[in-house]
């Protein structure tokens, strides 16, 4: 029963119409990354302004104020954020430490993914092809980890790494988010693995392949496909996380999200420079999900649903 | 279940001939590719709750290392169910999570259907739709008290703009009347695509048939909506109630971020109360009390739940 032509444009209007206002947040944070802050404290809110790269230089740099002559003396052959930064009356002092926690989110991003993927693969594997002693039960087990509030887990988790000296250390967070994801990535995974015909590995087998070549030569290729949406997975939990991050780490190894609300401005919070943060922290999910939009559903669910 | 001929032959082999062919037995193989995900698991899972556990009977603090540790009993959980400080967390908790589900259902599964109808570019829409779902829930957070600012805030210019009121006059974050809804507000736009994609995925999965088998006993479209569409969504929609039941329940990252709990503690949820009972004022004991208790709360609840939700998906 095809809907009729009129039941589709009512339909498509109301759903085009609710996707452009929940687009608009975002948006106004990637225009609001390229307004002057003037512009975007500006009332009426401005939609048609003259972009500038002032959030995103005050992002990257620290700075001070100059007097006139200093300004003077070195605004001769300064490069174009020097300018910039001139124009505001100040000279860069050094680089800020955004970079520093963008750094710390990929290395703990995808320290934490590449862990968990080989620990998930083979606990996946074993889950789906053997039979595991207590297997319903500790399937059961990893799920109910997700459970817990974080901040529940933090207390014990923050005595520990205190005596284990893994306080606000890469190590530390890598494990902290491998063992946090792992119950995702096996539930995905084990639904993955389900899927691959077992009667490839027994040819496999058959023909004089290990157990480990079967494995890796039959069935990780087989699962390519599960294995990379999985990755996407835990490496965007890992990049959005944000309780333990702001728990655990406040120096070294801090993440950029609990890093992206302290950046304040000279006179008030920086908005430009915020939304700057935001933008580059925030655009490579947005790829990533439309990356992933097939598998997005069961990613979401731990594979309870599947299309 | 493995139930071939290899595995059959593989157990029929005795244990050195098959290790010879094979290399490793498939049980030890077994064994080395699930233990380090237990062993993980249960350091940094397990071990922590029994220390939670252990830590809920004491009076230990953990800026005070060299007190005493003194075994309590139960007086942490006493005190706690005692003080109506915590009620007025639970009901702030109770009131975030009714609403954000209810608005997130009925818009979920409007959105659900309507693109159900499957007009053009509806792929594309979705995508966008989906967007804010799997981004950084703190530092959106973070961006949504800009777009919530008095005045200059594009919120409440919008609301300005369509309701005529001042957008100075109002502060979404700033009014303890307000603020409960703030963070409904900034949930909602963060998660229906949530329950949306779920509720989509149970449309899809109703056979074109039993539509086709009404419109033959000429059932009328409100008829068949009733009758077959929401009987056939229900499990998918009660899956979704409890992803978001169990999540919002957790909440911290996008609510800390937005209001901290302010102003006063209207939107103190539990995550952020305990929060700062463990991490600002260091009662560990006490705050492990805490914990435990809202630990059996989402456990015993869910299971109650998903014994409800198995018996729908058996009718």
């Amino acid at each position: 029963m095809e809907p009729s032509g009129r039941t589709k444009w009512v339909a498509s209007i109301l759903v085009v119409g609710y996707a452009l206002i929940t687009i608009i947040p975002l948006l106004w944070i990637i225009a609001t990354g390229f307004k002057s802050p003037s512009d975007a404290i500006a009332y009426p809110p401005k939609v048609v302004f003259d972009p500038t790269l002032e959030g995103y230089v005050n992002l990257f740099t620290e700075r001070t104020r100059a007097t006139e002559e200093t300004l003077a003396q070195v605004s001769e052959g300064a490069t174009w954020y020097e300018a910039i930064v001139h124009d505001q009356g100040m000279v860069i002092a050094g680089p800020s430490r955004y970079g520093e926690r963008f750094m710390n989110s990929v290395i703990i991003g995808f320290g934490s993914t590449a862990l968990c993927m080989i620990l998930g693969t083979a606990a996946a594997y074993a889950f789906s092809r053997f039979r595991v002693p207590l297997k319903d039960d500790l399937l059961f087990f990893i799920l109910s980890t997700r459970m817990m509030p974080p901040i529940a887990v933090a207390i014990p988790i923050f005595l520990m790494f205190r005596s284990l000296g893994l306080n606000d250390t890469h190590l530390g967070m890598i494990l902290l988010y491998t063992a946090v994801n792992l119950s995702l990535s096996v539930w995905l995974l084990k639904g993955f693995i389900d899927e691959i015909p077992i009667e490839y590995e027994e040819a496999a087998l058959i023909d004089g392949y290990t157990r480990f070549q079967a494995f890796y030569k039959v069935v990780l290729p087989q699962a390519a496909t599960g294995i990379a949406s999985t990755a996407i997975f835990c490496l965007i939990f890992a990049w959005n996380e944000y309780a333990f991050a702001v728990l655990l780490t406040s120096g070294t190894a801090q993440t950029a999200p609990p890093f992206i609300p302290t950046i304040i401005g000279v006179s008030g919070k920086d908005w430009p420079a915020v939304a700057a943060g935001a933008t580059v922290f925030l655009v490579p999910v947005m790829v990533f999900t439309i990356l992933l939009r097939k598998h997005l559903l069961r990613g979401i669910t731990f594979g309870a649903v599947r299309k | 279940m493995i139930q071939s001929q290899i595995s059959k032959a593989a157990e029929a082999t005795p244990e050195p001939v098959a290790r010879r062919i094979r290399g490793l037995s498939d049980r030890s193989i077994a064994w080395i590719f699930v233990a380090p995900t237990i062993f993980l698991l249960l350091a940094v899972n397990i071990y922590p709750l029994l220390r939670t556990i252990w830590l809920s009977f004491t009076n230990y603090r953990v800026n005070r290392p060299n007190n005493d540790v003194d075994w309590v009993g139960l007086r942490n959980y006493e005190r706690i169910l005692s003080d109506p400080d915590i009620w007025n967390t639970m009901q702030a908790t109770a009131h975030f999570l009714f609403w954000t589900i209810l608005i997130q259902v009925l818009i979920g599964f409007t959105l659900a259907y309507l693109i159900n109808k499957k007009f053009k570019g509806n792929n594309l829409w979705t995508t966008i739709i989906v967007l804010p779902m799997m981004l950084s829930p703190a530092v959106v957070g973070n961006f949504w008290t800009f777009l919530y600012q008095p005045q200059i805030g594009l919120f409440n210019y919008a609301v300005g703009f369509l309701t005529g009121t001042d957008p100075a006059s109002f502060s979404m974050i700033g009014d303890v009347n307000l603020a409960p809804w703030a963070i409904v507000i900034a949930d909602t736009w963060m998660w229906t695509p949530f329950v949306m994609l779920i509720c989509l995925a149970g449309l899809r999965s109703i056979p074109e048939s039993l539509y086709e088998a009404a419109e033959c006993d000429r059932a009328s479209h409100w008829r068949q909506f009733w009758t077959i569409t929401v009987p056939m969504v229900l499990p998918f929609l009660m899956l979704a109630v409890l992803f978001r039941g169990i999540e919002n329940f957790k909440m911290f990252d996008l609510v800390v971020q937005l209001t901290g709990g302010g102003p006063g503690s209207v939107t103190e949820l539990t995550s952020i109360n305990l929060k700062r009972e463990a991490f600002e004022k260091w009662r560990t004991g006490y705050s492990s009390a805490y914990a435990v208790i809202l630990f059996v709360t989402v456990f015993g609840l869910a299971s109650i739940y998903v014994k409800a939700l198995n018996k729908v998906k058996q009718r």
